[in-house]
């Protein structure tokens, strides 16, 4: 069943392609045709027309064709011609060929990146359904290269080399049954023992991979860790242990040498002893008779002209599972179920409830039956410690994550229903550590607000107290950032992720402990700013800290996924509970300063 | 270039010797075909037989002994270059590496030399056996008769034409291909690392749509370098063609003059058509001489870059360098510090952030550094680390200038405790001898005890628990135990340390604490401060805002002074209560 559907993917990558290869083909088919056309001519030119040979049955008609022998042989010219004219046909077809290859392998390496791009953007953020980065950039950028190489260089001279050796062979068997069995018989021990080569070759191979990855770890170790490396000045040893480890490897990769060299030296060996035989049985036959000089002379060019596929075919057939590991780790990305983005409705309104919701990330509940409402319009705090699972309700509502049990209401809308573009699109979720695009900073601001004019992008900026630091960037609200560019701190890249929700202006609004990194009096004035622009928004605060959710219509105590205690903060603080303690340290004074005021 | 010198001498007598036998075995046929076939007789086979095989055998062993001889070059050749900028790299500053990504260098290391190798052994190789074909050709060519050698030289001036109006466009479009490509990666890096912001943005769309146009870009980049590479090919192709017409045409005529042979004719014929393929592999060896000298260039670069700090040869000379500690002529530290009128700049900062700072640190004082995150608290602990050297001004231990003695040694005596410590893959023991090498089970066992990392060993299985790559077996805070086990082994007069601002768990995080004090005890230390308990036992307190010391002076006089230091104070004991929750 895996099978099929593989097939299937890689079918609908090669599609766009197909005419293209199909035109390469073609013209390589011409090409083949002239470079083989091409030797047969000049020998008939230089034996017949210079020299004084007589024209062998073969080549009869082809020379009255051009007027009859004695006529080219007064007229020098035609042959030139003639080769000129396969050499325009040649050059041209080449052109044809080597273009229409590329233009399909483009073709094809464009569908594979941008359905894989669009992929990995869209699988489901779940545990488990993503290995490490490096592993799927891998995926799409080597593999996606190992494959097309594959198909655009090898699979598409596939049908020309069965071609020939199919012709090659049938064209032997004509001319003399007995030697082409001799030359079968010897290519099949040739295959045989290149075969054998080839596998003790793979599996040296393999272990000099192996081993390089041991070098390659070991001197990742030494980079990563060099302060340490430097702090017990420890140079010597670890010079030491990575030329132990490059020494092994090199002289691994020598040993491999050698095998390689056996096998290069061997099949040339065979190879030419092959010919050697051929020689000797042709001539034997030839004198008993059985065999003419021109058929024997043509045996052995089609011999030769066997031994090149049967080459290329050996190292297709090779590479077959390399490329076959390659689409199989490209399809493990692709078959992961992706996102369901759907259409984006228009805004929504109404109040967010969560009903009986509970969440785990399969061992342990992070939420345990949580059941709250958020009236339109209101404010809602949600304060715990680390790991009480405050985080996860943003990513519940926005559905990063779906719940296990219990479900999530908008105006009375499950969000289950909602399309996610709708959903997402109208929840402004502002998340502890946002990523910053590489691209300039108005850019970063504007991402998700298309057509945003430069005097909102400032507002949002200034609403979120981050324009006085990005007006003292070199380039302003140009100067790139991010990946390729300038590295933010961590509150300057807070303020910048909420600065661009912000700017979407959506109706609810869920910031978790997105300011954890901006301090108290930032802090402070944030809200302030919020307050006023955005007095009229739905708004789910979670933090950790007393001073950003005193404020809330309603604040939720969270402890171990469940609702420890309700109520606005003056509430909750009269009662004496969880919040009460919180909020008792947070704004207490330390102890010594306790009496120091007192004095 | 030495060390290789016999093995390219090797390499290139091999390719003699092949070339001259793959124009020898041809012979061999036309021998058969005139001698047996035409005599109708089998006299002399076996002379002829023999004759053949020993060829065979030759060339084979040939074949063997360069086909070896090359991959012992290329890999002689990468473990060279492996070790060259390795070892390079043992002896730069950290202030190098703290701006240049540990991805970058590694690459350095492993796939700039590797491909280097390569390009150099195996283009280099075919070069030589195409340039021994040519120049052959042409040697034999002119013995014939040089007019008809000439009109295959025709072929030149077209060749030479055509590369210089393909070439500088060939390797325009190859470096501005290896750009786009670049940008691509990133754009994958972005979709899977940024997926969670762009999912709750809604952003999908839009950077699909960015990723397709950098594709796009790709795509026609490289049809244009296909049109272009294409285009040289077959011009290439179509012109040597021409040129086997014109000899065809002219050497046909001197033939019916009888000024040359048939056999010459057939000769010149052969030559250029073989004269084809060699112009074809330099075409496609531009895109490889390229990519090599871009790798060239970058390790050059790497081995050229020379430490920020650096022994002058007196000091080398007497203490040794990087990786020979001449321990015999190492004195004794005492551990007592001077800041003398230091003054420094970061090597890429405008401003001082340090101007005639002045501070003397008696043997066993703590010193507590405080900022907020990128204020520059690392600075003074990057000076008496000698990460960097100060702009003017000196840093003394035990009266000494720090520049008088080699980094060896001062290394030796700090103990250096990261925020993120490092692990070795590999067991507990190895990772405790980094410390001190040699030391006994006992040591071992004590050093372990003392900062309560006894249990981690028992859980992991004893001292040859492995704890994987970069300790992965291991929690946050088992390795900052066991990086603290290491530092007590290598016992220093001077300990510094950054504290850990990740969280960890309450429990290990008290067992953290009591190691950081028993660490402290009698050593002079320098501690990037993010606790409060270890602030307010420190014997100084530094305040560093805005990348300068601000104020300074011990907990209760900072606190009274209702600067700077409270509101820090009251902030992060907040947020520890915050935390406690």
């Amino acid at each position: 069943m895996k099978k099929t559907k593989s097939r299937g993917y890689l079918g609908s990558f090669v599609k766009s392609s197909i005419p293209d290869f199909g035109v390469s083909i073609f013209a390589n088919a011409v090409c083949t045709l002239c470079t083989t056309v091409l030797p047969l001519i000049i020998s008939f030119a230089i034996d017949s027309v210079v020299g004084n040979e007589p024209v062998s049955s073969g080549y009869e008609g082809f020379a009255n064709a051009l007027g009859g022998i004695a006529f080219i042989k007064s007229n020098l010219w035609i042959m030139a011609v003639l080769i000129a004219v396969i050499a325009v046909v040649n050059a041209a077809f080449t052109f044809v060929n080597n273009y229409f290859n590329r233009s399909g392998n483009e073709k094809m390496v464009i569908c594979m990146r941008e359905k894989l791009f669009s992929h990995v953007q869209r699988l489901p953020l779940s545990r488990g359904a993503m290995n490490s980065t490096g592993d799927i950039i891998q995926r799409c950028t080597s593999d996606i290269t190992i494959l097309s190489n594959f198909i655009s260089n090898q699979l598409i001279n596939l049908l020309r080399i069965i071609i020939t050796i199919a012709v090659s062979m049938v064209f032997m068997f004509l001319l003399n049954p007995v030697l082409a069995g001799v030359s079968c018989a010897l290519i099949v021990v040739i295959v045989a023992v290149s075969a054998i080569f080839r596998a003790v070759m793979e599996k040296r191979f393999k272990m000099c991979d192996e081993q390089e990855g041991v070098l390659s770890a070991c001197a990742q170790e030494n980079l990563t860790g060099v302060r340490v490396v430097r702090a017990f000045g420890r140079e010597r040893y670890e010079r030491d242990k990575f030329e132990k480890q490059n020494e092994y490897y090199t002289g691994l990769w020598k040993k491999t040498g050698v095998v390689t060299a056996m096998y290069w030296s061997s099949t040339e060996f065979l190879n030419t002893v092959q010919f050697l035989v051929l020689m000797i049985t042709g001539t034997v036959l030839c004198i008993n008779g059985t065999l003419s000089a021109g058929g024997f002379v043509a045996f052995l060019s089609y011999n030769a002209l066997l031994i090149t596929p049967l080459r290329e075919l050996g190292r297709i057939i090779s590479n077959m599972s390399r490329a076959g590991v390659a689409l199989g780790r490209i399809n493990e990305v692709i078959s992961v179920p992706a996102e369901e983005l759907g259409e984006y409705e228009g805004r929504l309104s109404g109040d967010i409830e969560f009903k009986n919701v509970s969440f785990s990330f399969g061992e342990g509940d992070v939420l345990k039956d949580v059941s709250f409402k958020v009236k339109e319009g209101s404010v809602l705090g949600v304060i715990g410690g680390t790991g009480s699972g405050k985080s996860t309700l943003a990513a519940l509502l926005s559905r990063l994550y779906e719940p296990t049990a219990g479900d999530i209401y908008i105006g009375g809308r499950n969000v289950k229903d909602i399309p996610l573009a709708t959903l997402r699109g109208n929840i402004g979720l502002v998340m502890q550590d946002g990523y910053v695009y590489s691209r300039t900073v108005g850019e970063n601001i504007a991402i998700a607000s298309e057509g945003a004019e430069s005097g909102d992008v400032i507002g949002a900026a200034k609403t979120a107290c981050v324009h006085g630091a990005i007006e003292g960037f070199a380039n302003g609200y140009d100067t790139v950032v991010g990946e390729r560019g300038v590295t933010l701190s961590g509150g300057q890249r807070q303020r910048l992720a909420l600065a661009r929700t912000l700017l979407r202006g959506t109706p609810y609004f869920v910031f978790d402990d997105s300011l954890s990194a901006v301090d108290n009096e930032t802090d402070a004035s944030i809200r302030e700013n919020l307050k006023e622009k955005f007095g009229g928004a739905t708004v789910i605060i979670i933090s950790h800290r007393v001073t950003t959710v005193m404020d809330a219509d309603e604040i939720i105590v969270l402890e171990d996924g469940k609702i420890a205690e309700r109520g606005n903060s003056a509430r909750l603080v009269a009662n004496g509970g969880i919040y009460a303690r919180i909020y008792e340290m947070q704004t207490a004074l330390p102890e010594e300063l306790r009496e120091a005021e007192r004095e | 270039m030495k060390p290789y010198r016999g093995l390219f001498v090797l390499m290139m007598l091999c390719e003699l010797g092949i070339s001259g036998l793959s124009i020898i075995s041809p012979l061999f046929q036309s021998y058969a075909i005139d001698n047996f076939i035409a005599r109708n007789s089998l006299d002399g086979l076996t002379p002829f037989i023999i004759a053949y095989c020993a060829v065979i055998l030759v060339s084979s062993a040939l074949q063997f002994i360069e086909t070896r001889n090359g991959m012992n070059l290329e890999m002689t050749l990468m473990r060279d270059m492996r070790r060259a900028t390795f070892n390079h790299l043992q002896t730069l500053s950290v202030a190098f590496f703290n701006v240049t990504p540990v991805g970058t260098l590694h690459a350095r290391v492993m796939s700039d030399t590797e491909s280097i190798g390569s390009i150099i052994v195996w283009d280099g190789n075919h070069g030589l056996r195409h340039l021994v074909y040519v120049t052959g050709a042409i040697a034999v060519m002119f013995m014939q008769n040089a007019l008809l050698a000439l009109c295959v030289l025709a072929i030149v001036p077209v060749i030479a034409v055509a590369t210089a109006l393909f070439q500088r466009r060939l390797i325009r479009l190859h470096r501005r291909g290896r750009e786009i490509n670049a940008k691509i990666t990133a754009g994958f890096n972005e979709g899977i690392t940024g997926a969670p912001t762009s999912k709750s943005l809604g952003v999908e769309k839009k950077l699909d749509g960015d990723f397709y146009k950098s594709i796009s870009e790709m795509k026609r980049h490289n049809l244009k370098l296909s049109f272009h590479v294409s285009a040289f090919f077959s011009i290439i192709t179509f012109a040597s063609a021409v040129t086997l017409a014109g000899v065809l045409w002219y050497g046909g005529h001197i033939t019916a003059e009888q000024v040359i042979g048939i056999g010459t004719l057939s000769v010149f014929m052969t030559y250029a058509q073989g004269l084809i393929a060699p112009v074809q592999w330099a075409i496609l060896a531009i895109a490889d001489i390229i990519s090599v000298k871009v790798n060239l260039e970058r390790i050059t670069a790497l081995l050229n870059t020379e430490s920020d700090v650096k022994d002058t040869p007196e000091v080398i000379e007497k203490y040794g360098d990087s990786f020979n500690h001449k321990r015999e002529n190492w004195e004794k530290i005492v551990g007592d510090i001077e800041f003398e009128n230091v003054s420094f700049k970061y090597p890429d900062g405008e401003e001082y952030v340090l101007e005639n700072f002045n501070l003397k640190i008696p043997r066993g004082t703590n010193v507590a550094i405080v900022g907020e995150t990128g204020a520059g608290k690392s600075t003074l602990v990057n000076l008496v680390c000698r990460f960097f050297e100060p702009t003017s001004g000196r840093i003394t231990i035990d009266g000494k200038d720090i520049k008088e003695r080699s980094v060896g040694w001062l290394h030796a005596n700090i103990g250096y405790v990261l925020q993120t410590p490092h692990l070795f893959s590999g067991t507990i023991r190895e990772n405790l001898l980094y410390g001190k090498d040699g030391a006994t089970e006992e040591e071992m066992r004590e050093a372990v005890a003392k900062v309560n990392a006894d249990k981690i060993v028992a859980r992991m299985g004893g001292f040859d628990g492995i704890v994987g790559e970069g300790g992965g077996n291991l929690s946050m805070g088992e390795k900052q135990l066991l990086s603290f086990a290491r530092a007590i082994l290598a016992d220093p007069a001077i300990f510094v340390l950054d504290e850990a601002t990740s969280s960890i768990d309450t429990i290990t995080e008290k067992l953290v604490q009591d190691a950081v004090e028993k660490l402290m005890e009698g050593r002079t230390s320098f501690i990037i401060a993010h606790r409060l308990s270890t602030v307010k036992n420190a014997d100084v307190i530094l305040v560093v805002d805005g990348g300068k010391i601000i104020e300074r002076g011990t907990h209760s006089e900072l606190i009274s002074a209702r600067g700077h230091y409270f509101n820090l104070y009251m902030e992060q004991f907040r947020e520890e209560q915050a935390k406690a929750v």
